[in-house]
């Protein structure tokens, strides 16, 4: 079965064409090495997962939404809690995230793919076999009913829990593993963009040029390098301690449990900012364009976001300030967590800053930008409340930690994920999403976030601590952990609805267009969705928005750079 | 797919003041972002093995069993000095100059591995020192074995051009290429230079 | 349009406002826990609440300043449909406004910073008082094991320690250690939590003011039942304490002539695996594995805090430890029932 279809070549001519049958489309996607097919199906990857782990958190939920409660058992909560975890941050926000990147990168800069397309559809492949792995490990061993041989360590998988004798069987191993491997795919990603930005630009696109979006994922994309390979490290001295014999944190044989901590936070911290970049970059694109005006203060918004990522590199510790690393560790990692607040802070009030005095129009993107405004004030808030150490002793480890970290993952980065896809959904489909539905969106998930998210806060102030799969009726917990479960139920409601959005507009909504919001980068400039080789020709630039100048000749930005 | 008749179209001329519009080499880029990656990883593995000097709880200490690797560490660094000869003369085209300097580097390097390998035949079966004795095995073989892993990867790499250039498929337009890989090697002696002074100089 | 922005702002101010009213209402909910961070009872508590005070009003001040300029800003600056037709005058930045709102956070960081500093050291780097009680504390999967060596005891799960009334200071110091995998110990009215690490001793210390029971669990995850392996500080007067430890350092009744179930129930005791594990002081019970049994009568709960202790919980607990705490390490007994009633009511008269 074929179709005829017009395709456009590179230099503007018309021809037609033999259509694709179904099976020749299946094996385009499998071997393809085009950076916006690849962004796809690290996006769409990453939407599965988040659906999984969604269910997973439900499950939780339900188990903790009464004291006392029998509906899954404590192996299968620990595994549940510990899949969540590790699934969200290495199987949703690295490839949601990569995905993004991928696709937006080379068109902002004027380029026609990435660096190393290969490389590219290497470290997605493996990173996607590395999530089938980890899920696998539900079924190995006895099977889906005793719920296999699923991580139960936590997903920091704290050492010596994750020694031999206390986690016999291969629990530990699919951790390992698969985390090892998606940790490939991301150090690949990774070097990818770097070089690509680097190496790449079009034109007069200095870096001064570029945009922040691609400032944002040159900043995080480096911080991988160093962020990722203690963990990866840290994980070959793990199997080895559990395969060879070896004494890495064998407490037994004078190795230390603390040393795991130290490697692993000091992956973990600055994986946080690896997740949370991206996020400020899609906000930085987006907040411009719906308030009419150039985003304030360029210069120092690069500088904070080079700081944020230097910074982060020495803050770790504060996920140890119970461990007894003594007064002086203690009081120079509260320094340093609390300075970190000074470059964040920088960047709220710039994006303030562009808001005001502009004219503000509240699309669907623009919502979810001003709820992750809001909501990412709040976590930061929250954040140096954890960062005065003798506060995080009572804090850490407990429900206001889990509050606060959510309040991020899902606040502000989710909230500013999800502007992402209403803002550049068009140029990737070709449609609009249904402004509609957005806001029923935006809303019902709303509410849900802040019923689960405020209210999460307070067992943790009353002492309630993490990673339990079940409470004393008299501890005064089980009514906010209740509010909390009613929240999830409806934030999966919201979820559900933008899903249907995305799948609905994909065949009904209006056409886009190659610039339907107005906007001032490249992007913008070709076809929506773009064809595959980007730029018919490739763009010259002589300002930070090309398209602002080419649409406004009197008043250009290069005037004023 | 639909032709967007009023997509606009960029200027593409550039401002005659501006230089020319040169950025760097992917294959450099590319590379030293790898080698930031790997130094990552192997300053871990350094940590530990110092974290872990004097706290084994028995077995022999490195000062009892260890020597220093002179012979190895000689060929290694020489193997440094050949690479970069050989990349000098592909790129003046040289190309008979080029195929026996890689010859020599990868010489150079398996003789690095085999003063390795018999110095762990020696440690293991005389000195009863394996990764599992004590935390200096464990941080030992750990640290002195990621590093041979990437010598290695380094000599596979280095043979196949070897190889390619016995065949005379190498050509002076290559030379980015190989320079590329001889950053990698370069950066794997640079590791030894450290996995020495902190294993052999310092630790004992 | 026009409609829609001014509902959403209305909306806004509504949601905003039950948020900020959410403390109010929650805090009559609050006190009612015998776990609330905000109720300290001893001066590690007290300090940390003191700071957290502090942090909490800043924290509060920022969010009531920005989120207040933020709303101004989207409905003051909100695009109108009559003003469609040109854009809005492009700012690209301000020196001197970016250099006030580099300058004003680096101040209250550095305000902050010292005024957490001082907690840190006023708990952390304090000397220890030459006659404090030591208690040393091992963590186990999934039980507290306390040893008081100069007094001589060991006992399990239930903490008891004399009150400290300012007149009469009398604090309490842990030397905390783990058997198997990180712990962490903590009663949030008495103290932040201090983790419980293997090959590793942590101290802290508490001066609990009111006599009675605070209650607290392990914050750290440490296998299948960390949510059981709760936390029971007895607080008591000097008197009461001093009666406790005498009780306590008793060897365990071992004369049962007048009650032969118990008598009987003693010898399967001690001729099955059960003392492999635990320790009877006196007896040939020297295990170390499990709880410190000498005394268990006289403690109020099993299985460390997880159920009330009586007979019939004893007797289940003994028969399958899985029914109760599955994942503990007890193995099944495996005993007869008449075996099992023996052991149990032999059991019940360690007080």
């Amino acid at each position: 079965m074929s179709t005829t279809q017009v395709v456009e070549g590179i230099d503007g001519t018309l021809t037609a064409q033999k259509g694709s049958p179904p099976r020749n489309v299946i094996y385009e996607w499998l071997t393809t090495v085009d950076h916006k097919k690849i962004g796809i199906m690290y996006i769409a990857y990453a939407l599965i997962f988040l659906l999984v782990a969604g269910v997973e958190a439900m499950v939780m939920r339900i188990q903790l939404a009464v004291p006392n409660n029998h509906f899954v058992s404590p192996q299968v909560f620990n595994q549940l809690f510990t899949m969540h975890g590790t699934t969200m941050v290495f199987f949703v926000g690295m490839p949601i995230l990569f995905g993004f990147g991928n696709y937006l990168v080379p068109l902002m800069i004027g380029a026609r793919d990435m660096a190393f397309p290969r490389l590219n559809a290497f470290s997605f492949w493996v990173s996607a076999f590395a999530g089938l792995m980890l899920y696998f490990s539900y079924v190995g061993a006895s099977g889906l009913y005793a719920a296999g041989s699923a991580p139960d360590v936590g997903w920091f998988a704290y050492a010596p829990l994750t020694a031999k004798v206390f986690s016999p069987g291969h629990s530990t191993d699919y951790w390992t593993l698969a985390v090892f491997l998606s940790g490939i795919g991301s150090i690949g990603t990774a070097l990818n963009i770097v070089t690509t930005i680097i190496c790449m630009r079009c034109k007069g696109m200095k870096m001064y040029r570029m945009p922040l979006l691609v400032w944002l994922y040159l900043v995080m994309a480096s911080l991988v390098f160093v962020t990722v390979s203690p963990l990866t490290a840290a994980q070959v001295m793990l199997t080895f301690d559990r395969y060879l014999g070896s004494h890495f944190f064998d407490t037994q044989a004078g190795g230390s449990a603390v040393l795991w901590m130290h490697f692993f936070w000091i992956f973990g911290h600055p994986e946080v900012y690896v997740l949370v970049l991206p996020a400020f970059a899609f906000v930085n694109e987006i907040i411009p364009v719906f308030s009419r005006k150039a985003i304030f203060g360029y210069p120092a918004m690069v500088a904070a976001s080079v700081g944020i990522g230097f910074i982060s590199l020495s803050v770790w510790a504060h996920h140890m300030f119970t461990v007894g690393l003594g007064a002086a560790a203690n009081t120079f990692f509260v320094f340093a967590t609390m300075v970190i607040s000074v470059p964040t802070g920088i960047k709220i009030f710039n994006w303030l800053a562009t808001i005001w005095g502009g004219k503000v129009i509240f699309a669907t993107p623009m919502i979810f930008c001003i709820g992750f405004l809001f909501q990412f004030l709040v976590a930061g808030l929250t954040g140096i409340m954890l960062a005065a150490a003798p506060f995080d002793w009572q804090l850490g480890n407990s429900y206001f930690v889990v509050a606060h970290f959510h309040y991020v993952l899902v606040g502000a980065i989710l909230f500013a994920l999800f502007a992402a896809f209403y803002y550049w959904y068009p140029k990737i489909t070709g449609r609009m999403m249904s402004e509609t539905l957005g806001k029923w969106h935006f809303w019902i998930f709303m509410i849900g976030f802040h019923l689960t998210f405020d209210f999460m806060h307070i067992p943790g102030l009353l002492g309630m601590p993490r990673r339990i799969y079940t409470y004393e009726a008299n501890r005064g917990w089980g009514e906010w952990n209740l509010i909390v479960s009613i929240g999830a139920v409806v934030q999966a409601i919201g979820l559900l609805i933008f899903v249907y959005n995305m799948v609905h507009s994909y065949f009904r909504g209006k056409v886009a267009g190659h610039d339907p919001w107005d906007a001032w980068t490249l992007e913008w400039a070709t076809s929506s969705p773009p064809p595959d080789y980007n730029f018919a020709i490739l763009p010259t630039v002589k300002s930070r928005r090309p398209l602002w100048d080419l649409k406004h000749p009197e008043d250009p930005d290069s005037d004023y750079e | 797919m639909m032709r967007d008749a009023d997509a606009i179209a960029i200027d593409e001329t550039l401002d005659p003041s501006e230089t020319p519009w040169t950025l760097p080499y992917r294959g450099t880029v590319g590379m030293a972002c790898l080698i930031v990656a790997e130094s990552a990883i192997f300053i871990i593995f350094v940590v530990a093995y110092i974290f872990y000097i004097g706290k084994s709880l028995t077995g022999p200490t490195p000062a009892q069993v260890l020597e220093l690797p002179i012979f190895g560490t000689v060929c290694l660094l020489s193997s440094s000095i050949t690479v970069h000869y050989a990349v000098a003369a592909l790129r003046k085209g040289k190309l008979r100059a080029c195929t026996v300097w890689l010859a020599g580097t990868v010489l150079l390097g398996s003789l690095f591995l085999a003063s390795t390998a018999r110095e762990w035949y020696h440690l293991i079966h005389d000195e009863g020192l394996t990764i599992q004795t004590n935390l200096f095995g464990t941080t030992y073989y750990s640290l002195v074995g990621l590093h041979a892993t990437h010598v290695v990867v380094g000599l596979i790499m280095l043979a196949l051009v070897l190889g390619f250039s016995l065949f005379g498929l190498v050509r002076e337009e290559h030379a980015e290429k190989l320079e590329t890989l001889s950053l990698y090697w370069h950066f794997v002696d640079a590791v030894w230079v450290v996995v020495f002074t902190v294993v052999y100089v310092l630790g004992r | 349009m026009k409609f829609f922005s001014k509902f959403r702002s209305g909306f806004v101010r509504l949601f905003l406002g039950a948020a900020y009213c959410m403390p109010l209402g929650s805090s009559i909910a609050i006190a009612q826990s015998p776990t609330n961070i905000f109720d300290p009872a001893a001066t590690p508590a007290r300090s940390i609440f003191d700071l957290s005070m502090l942090v909490l009003a800043v924290t509060l001040a920022i969010f009531l300043i920005v989120s207040g300029l933020l709303l101004y800003a989207l409905i003051r600056f909100r695009h109108r449909p009559e003003d469609a037709q040109h854009e809005p005058p492009q700012i690209y930045g301000s020196n001197q406004i970016e250099l006030s709102w580099t300058v004003i956070p680096v101040l209250i960081v550095v305000m902050l910073f010292l005024t957490t500093a001082r907690v840190i050291l006023g708990t952390q780097a304090i000397p220890k008082p030459k006659d404090a009680l030591n208690v040393t504390v091992i963590a186990h999967q999934f039980w507290w094991e306390y040893r008081y060596p100069k007094l001589g005891i060991v006992t399990a799960n239930e903490l008891h320690i004399p009150v400290s009334s300012s007149a009469d200071a009398n604090p309490t110091y842990l030397n905390m250690s783990s058997a198997d995998v990180d712990h962490s110990f903590w009663v949030p009215r008495l103290a932040g939590k201090t983790d419980v690490i293997p090959n590793r001793v942590n101290t802290m210390w508490i001066d609990p003011k009111v006599p009675g029971l605070y209650l607290g669990q392990c914050a750290q995850y440490c296998g299948m039942q960390h949510a059981k392996m709760l936390i029971r500080v007895y607080v008591q007067s000097p008197a009461d304490f001093a009666a406790w430890v005498n009780q306590q350092k008793q060897p365990a009744r071992q004369d049962f002539a007048a009650d032969p179930e118990a008598a009987e129930g003693q010898a399967v005791f001690m001729h099955s695996a059960c003392i492999n594990c635990h320790a009877i002081a006196g007896t040939a019970a020297t295990g170390r594995f499990g709880p410190d049994l000498t005394h268990m009568a006289s403690r109020d709960t099993l299985c460390s805090g997880a159920i009330e202790n009586t007979p019939q919980n004893l007797r289940q607990w003994i028969d399958d430890p899985n029914s109760l705490k599955p994942g503990s390490l007890m193995p099944a007994m495996h005993l007869n029932n008449h075996d099992l009633d023996a052991v149990t009511a032999y059991l019940t008269q360690l007080r």
